[in-house]
């Protein structure tokens, strides 16, 4: 297993040089981290490369690395950025799997280069990356809302987005018709968030 | 000469061939669809950011709740992402049950599939023959975990128990006489293995008669021949996955190329199309459910011969027993920090996909080493499905857009998540 991703570390060093800013492996999986302007060309070579086909684009994703930990975000080197998107390929043609990291240069104005011209998948996983966190895909044909409500106002996923949200609906008997209002309901946690330092717990002194 | 003009038609989110809330905006040309723009959302429960604030095991019985009616293959790829994490092994019996529960719920939802298709395209009895099989297996999942539906049965670990060796029975009523309870009650004299058993020995007839009333009806394949092809190219490029991929003749299985569990210790085929239509998936997902009473087969007879633990004895991620925390001052400081802390899971990041009934089912987890998920992800396949619906249904006539539905076997659970 091991030999087999070295091959594929291998292939994507030849193939994009000096594209790739970060490559690592975790638990068999290899993510490696590209410049965001370079995302249209490096996706072009991971498709078409014999070494690589990349065919399919399983998931995109965005993720908000706000309250990653500093620690964390200098290891998988985030440059203080905050919004990424992660793309999962896979290669039908060679069984291999692939996690390309983008990170959005803009942390006011997140954009990336849409992709949907390599892999039509990407439309409406572009669309949802867009509703949840913000992020802008520069190129996309049709980058509306998808999942949140008809006028919903705000990016739901982002850290800093309560989770009761901000308005809630109700039909109103008066008016006969469904109103919004602001949330009634009040934000409780019921287990607190808990990071222990390393080592808690062992038994051995 | 009158100007005709393209006019748009709603489609749903209340409409019995919508399969839920599916909202789609149809731009037609007389009878045939120019144009169609699913609008989705209508059930979206933010299930990713509920996660976030929830320990990990609280998550679990979400999972459930994405794809409906493939509860067990929800939890499986979220339990797998978390072992991952943690880096801890599965007891070989676990491993075993989870595979079979696996390929039960992959016959429940092909039954659900054929049902509401069935229905969808206009034949009646099929829903009815599908829901008296699905009654069989809801009952194991029932036993295993106390809910029909919901069931919560797989942990971070393992399952939560071990299998019963007795099935609940029926008694007589009023309306059920004595004679006719001991007839009901005659698969259930022995252990859920032997119950499971009994429905593999029967289900091959059921789906027999299936393809009696199916396969060659001629008003089946008139509505599903040649609708809504895909050809290999297309379906990868639009990420499809699962019956909608082997459908359009591509090898791909998840459990065959990148077996997980003991998948590679089991003998099954895959069955793939020839022309990608409605018509083949038909015939792939038809297959599939005598190649999952194959594997369900095999396990029951392994677990049979192979009494042991299914649960991890790490008690930092799975509960001691309820007699241990009684006596034992350490697991019972164990058992309370797993309840109301939960377990930590080390920094880092992974993807773990399971073959579920619809295709790939994903699961991206990332921790920052609390205990709760810093994002999850879930990879749904019926979003990409639903994704190339316009596509799919392009040229085709308004009645053939309900058959491509059906075959999509679009449940909105896991699309809206």
């Amino acid at each position: 297993m091991a030999t087999h991703q070295e091959i594929l570390t291998e292939a994507l060093r030849s193939a994009l040089g000096d594209k790739i800013t970060n490559v690592q492996a975790l638990f068999g999986e290899l993510t490696v981290t590209v410049k965001a302007d370079d995302i249209c060309a490096v996706s072009r070579v991971l498709q078409d490369d014999s070494a690589l086909k990349f065919d399919t684009l399983m998931d995109l994703c965005g993720i908000d690395y706000s309250a990653y930990g500093d620690e964390l975000a200098v290891k998988h080197n985030l440059r203080n950025k905050r919004f990424a998107v992660i793309y999962h390929l896979l290669s039908v043609t060679n069984n291999q799997r692939l996690r390309v990291r983008v990170l959005a240069e803009d942390d006011e104005l997140p954009a990336v280069d849409s992709v949907t011209e390599i892999w039509p998948v990407a439309n409406w996983f572009e669309r949802e990356a867009f509703d949840l966190y913000g992020i802008v895909f520069t190129g996309h044909p049709d980058l509306r809302r998808i999942l949140t409500d008809y006028g919903f106002i705000g990016n739901p996923f982002r850290k800093d987005f309560p989770m009761t949200g901000y308005v809630e609906m109700r039909y109103d008997a008066e008016q006969k018709r469904v109103v919004y209002q602001p949330v009634s309901i009040e934000p409780r946690e019921i287990t607190p968030l808990v990071i222990r330092e390393e080592h808690y717990g062992d038994c051995e002194s | 000469m009158a100007e005709i003009r393209n006019y748009t038609m709603n489609f749903g989110p209340q409409h019995p061939a919508a399969h839920g809330v599916l909202r789609l905006v149809l731009e037609l040309d007389g009878e045939v669809v120019r144009r169609a723009d699913p609008h989705i959302g209508l059930l979206h429960r933010a299930t990713e950011k509920l996660a976030e604030n929830k320990t990990y095991l609280q998550s679990v019985p979400y999972m459930d709740r994405l794809d409906y009616v493939s509860m067990m293959v929800n939890e499986h790829a979220y339990v797998m992402a978390i072992e991952k994490l943690l880096q801890i092994e599965v007891p070989i019996r676990a491993q075993y049950i989870r595979v079979m529960f696996d390929e039960i719920t992959r016959i429940l939802n092909h039954l659900l599939w054929i049902g509401a298709h069935a229905l969808d395209v206009g034949a009646m009895t099929m829903f009815l023959y599908a829901f008296r099989e699905r009654e069989d297996l809801m009952d194991c999942y029932e036993a295993v975990s106390g809910a029909r539906l919901h069931a919560a049965y797989y942990r971070p670990g393992g399952v939560y128990r071990d299998l019963p060796d007795t099935m609940p029975k029926y008694e007589s009523s009023k309306i059920h006489s004595e004679k006719e309870t001991r007839i009901r009650n005659s698969n259930r004299e022995g252990s859920l293995l032997d119950f499971i058993e009994d429905f593999t020995n029967r289900f091959p007839t059921y789906v027999d008669e299936y393809e009696t009333l199916l396969t060659d009806n001629r008003i089946w394949k008139q509505r599903l021949v040649d609708i809504g092809i895909v050809s290999p190219e297309r379906a990868k490029a639009l990420g499809f996955t699962g019956p909608m991929l082997r459908g359009s003749g591509v090898e791909w299985d998840l459990r065959k190329k990148q077996p997980y569990e003991v998948y590679d210790r089991m003998d099954f085929d895959i069955p793939v199309g020839v022309n990608g239509d409605c018509y083949d998936r038909y015939l792939v997902r038809m297959e599939e459910f005598r190649q999952s009473n194959r594997i369900i087969k095999q396990c029951v007879d392994w677990l049979r011969n192979n009494p042991g633990p299914v649960i991890t004895d790490n008690h930092k991620v799975a509960p001691p027993s309820r007699v241990g925390m009684k006596q034992n001052m350490e697991e019972m400081i164990h058992h309370f920090k797993l309840f109301t802390e939960g377990f930590h899971v080390p920094p880092g990041e992974t993807y773990a996909a399971v073959e579920h009934p619809k295709g790939e089912f994903g699961i991206y987890l990332v921790s920052n080493g609390a205990n709760k998920p810093y994002r999850l992800k879930i990879r749904a396949p019926g979003f990409a499905h639903l994704a190339a619906l316009d596509e799919m249904s392009r040229g085709h006539m308004i009645s053939d857009v309900v058959a491509i539905i059906g075959t999509q076997d679009i449940v909105f659970g896991e699309i809206d998540r």
